[in-house]
């Protein structure tokens, strides 16, 4: 389906990563913002609040991120494309209710313009310290999606894809902005709605009555209905049968678990977004996210000046983790550099996949202001040697 | 069917009936999901019959009902109704149905929760959403403990009450719940207990009916935990109590009906006033602000990405 027009401010602009994400979220179909304030990511928030009342939008801040979290899933549920936009303090607030978003299979948005933590940390400074609580922050076992832009350009097309993944996989998709992106002001293109393509929500076509709101490990998802449709639709919290019916035993328990992980983690190479470059023939494959590939560049030109070869992996989406290709990267380096603000997280990853078969080397940063490309030069010429 | 089961359904050898007969509140019940999982003489069931009443008396059409419950004994009444049901995390309720309420506008939602879900962790959602005064009803069961979890003492326990975490009786104030739904914006606001089946059903029916933030408080028997520790006897026995100890005063003061341990109860329909609702509110105000700009908000039927596609 091509974009509604009604929302999509095409032209060129010069926009701040967070503005460019809201623009993306309106572009994507998103009608529905429940937020509350806090820096680096109000801007999100603030523009959106300015854009939804032209658009048809509804904006709503609310008390808090626990009632933001639980709110976006009612409003997807009553049949919009909804969102929630927070930075570190508050993403730990929406965790229970993150769970339950994974747990009900709804799609929905959450942007987390990540600052320097723990605790209240550095509210006005970058960090990538939220990777790991991303991925596995609310209790028991699910997956999401995980996504990190490295510019305003990307915060506004990667937005859309976010939305599309989202309705997709009917699962919570984490946008993992931090702040220097969501701060740095560059030129974005926003093209023609015709040219944006939207995944529509799929919805049930089928007669009241017979509707089912999950369908576990099968090929393809249940389809989704909305409130009022007359299906009398029940879902809840607690492990369920198909039906949405809630079932308290281990075999419950297994079918629904191993469905919420597996329709990811079985379809990593389909949602996987990953950008390579240089890989063939080189010595040490830079592997970055964010803010932080954008830096690691700097680093990779010091060292093919010094004649190294270096290739450089993006991790655009970062969650689920792109394992299998890793692994074959593993045989043919010496070596994986593995830079980002915080003090080891996705490096834990690359060498689990890496299983010893080259060097893994973290360039670890504690936060509030990007790497020196020095410290990755450093660790290109360790891994190289 | 066993031998002994065809004994125990006709004994007298009397011919079934051709059909069975139905419950006359079947059509809005989960009947596959029954048996329920509350004891016997709780007074959730009572006040699941209460709303099925009233649901039939409003003549809502029960499509464009939704109904959200947080956890808890009383959080699983959604589960059990044949509207479109939630059943959402301890506490969030009603911004999950401020999601529903105010995503799809459509929609007449009702939350039903208890009281340490919606006045304990869920206490700040309470008075935003009643200041914000979202179209909404919600009914809080208050049995004066956290039944769901094993009896604890919870926000709404009388001083003295004994409860698993309170073993010497509860000494903290209790909040005066229509005191404060009223004074956080509650534009609509009533006290039953579960005796007073009939009025509890007409207050819920105008409360249905009635649109913005109404709060209906029913005190209910958990018979198990909280009657059983403070040997307060039976269900039967609260029912007398109830009887004995109610006093109806519609349209008094809420600062006056604060609950002491097994004293007088207040009950009545309290407030009952007319005040804008959000998205009116909203709606109005930015029209006015936005004049030609303004796109009002349509719920699904915003944009066409979400549209459905035969729409
Ligand atoms: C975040 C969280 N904390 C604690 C619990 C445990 N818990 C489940 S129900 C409940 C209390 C319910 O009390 P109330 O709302 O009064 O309902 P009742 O069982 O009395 O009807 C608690 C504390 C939980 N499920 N989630
Ligand atoms: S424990 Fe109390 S509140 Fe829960 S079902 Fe039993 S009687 Fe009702
Ligand atoms: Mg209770």
């Amino acid at each position: 389906m091509k974009a509604d027009s009604i929302g999509v401010a095409t032209g060129a602009h010069y926009l701040d990563g967070d503005h460019a994400c809201s623009e993306g979220s309106i572009a994507a179909g998103c009608r529905f913002l429940a937020g509350y304030p806090i820096t680096p990511s109000t801007e999100v928030a603030e523009r959106i609040a300015v854009r939804f009342p032209k658009v048809g939008g509804m904006f709503i801040q609310m008390e808090d991120e626990l009632a933001s979290m639980a709110a976006i899933i009612g409003a997807t549920w009553s049949g919009v494309k909804a969102m929630t936009v927070t930075s570190g303090p508050g993403f730990s607030l929406m965790m229970e209710n993150l769970g339950l978003a994974a747990m009900l299979e709804t799609p929905c948005v959450i942007v987390n313009v990540q600052r320097g933590g723990p605790s209240t940390g550095l509210p006005t400074l970058t960090g990538q310290g939220d990777m790991m609580q991303a991925r596995w922050g609310s209790h028991g076992d699910y997956e999401i999606i995980a996504i990190s832009p490295n510019s305003p350009q990307e915060c506004f097309d990667l937005s859309i894809i976010a939305f599309n993944l989202a309705e997709k996989w009917r699962v919570p998709v984490l946008f993992m902005m931090d702040e220097c992106v969501g701060h740095m002001t560059e030129k974005v293109i926003i093209p023609p709605a015709e040219e944006i393509e939207i995944t529509p929500r799929n919805y049930y076509k089928g007669e009241n009555g017979s509707y089912m709101p999950f369908k576990f490990n099968q090929a393809d998802l249940a389809p989704m209905i909305k409130a009022g449709d007359g299906h009398f639709l029940h879902i809840t919290g607690l492990t369920h049968d198909e039906r949405g019916y809630p079932i308290i035993n281990a075999a419950a328990q297994e079918k629904n678990v191993t469905h919420l992980v597996n329709k990811i983690r079985n379809n990593v190479e389909e949602i996987q977004i990953i950008e390579e470059e240089q890989i063939e023939g080189a010595e040490v494959v830079v592997i970055s996210y964010g803010i932080t590939s954008r830096v690691a560049l700097k680093a990779v030109d010091y060292a093919r000046e010094k004649g190294i070869k270096v290739g450089t992996l993006r991790l655009v989406t970062v969650w689920p983790f792109p394992e299998k290709r890793i692994r074959e990267l593993a045989k043919d380096v010496k070596a994986l550099v593995v830079p980002e603000i915080n003090l080891g997280q996705v490096v834990l990853e690359v060498e689990r996949c890496a299983g010893g078969a080259c060097k893994t080397i973290l360039v670890p940063h504690a936060g509030g202001w990007v790497h020196d490309p020095k410290d990755i030069l450093t660790a290109i010429e360790e891994g190289a040697s | 069917m066993s031998d002994i089961t065809s004994e125990m359904t006709s004994p007298l050898n009397i011919p079934e009936p051709e059909e069975t007969l139905k419950h006359p509140m079947e059509q809005y019940l989960r009947t596959e999901r029954l048996p329920h999982i509350w004891c016997a003489s709780c007074g959730i069931g009572t006040v699941l019959t209460a709303y099925i009443t009233a649901l039939q008396k409003s003549k809502l059409d029960p499509k464009k009902v939704a109904v959200v419950s947080g956890i808890g004994c009383s959080g699983r009444a959604a589960g059990y109704l044949r509207l479109d049901s939630f059943h959402s995390t301890h506490g969030r309720a009603i911004p999950f149905a401020t999601g529903l309420a105010v995503g799809n506008p459509e929609l007449k939602v009702t939350v039903i929760s208890g009281d340490g879900d919606l006045i304990a962790i869920g206490g700040n959602h309470i008075i935003h959403a009643a200041r914000r005064n979202i179209n909404m009803t919600i009914i809080c069961i208050n049995n004066f403990n956290y039944a769901m979890t094993g009896g604890q003492a919870g926000p709404t326990t009388p001083e003295s009450a004994n409860a698993s975490t309170a073993p010497y009786g509860a000494y903290e104030y209790p909040f005066n719940l229509p005191f404060l739904a009223e004074s956080s914006g509650a534009i609509f606001v009533a006290r039953w207990t579960a005796l007073h089946i009939r009025r509890m059903a007409k207050s819920m029916t105008k409360a249905l009916l009635k649109p913005g933030f109404s709060f209906i408080e029913v005190i209910a028997p958990c018979s198990t935990l909280y009657a059983r520790r403070n040997r307060l006897g039976s269900g039967l026995d609260l029912m007398k109590y109830y009887h004995d100890s109610a006093i109806i005063k519609h349209g008094i003061d809420t600062r006056e009906v604060d609950i002491d341990f097994q004293d007088r109860i207040v009950v009545g329909e309290f407030v009952n006033k007319d005040k804008t609702h959000f998205l009116e509110k909203r709606d109005q105000f930015l029209s006015k602000k936005l004049g030609d700009k303004y796109v009002p908000y349509k719920g699904p039927n915003s944009t066409t990405s979400t549209m459905k596609e035969e729409e």
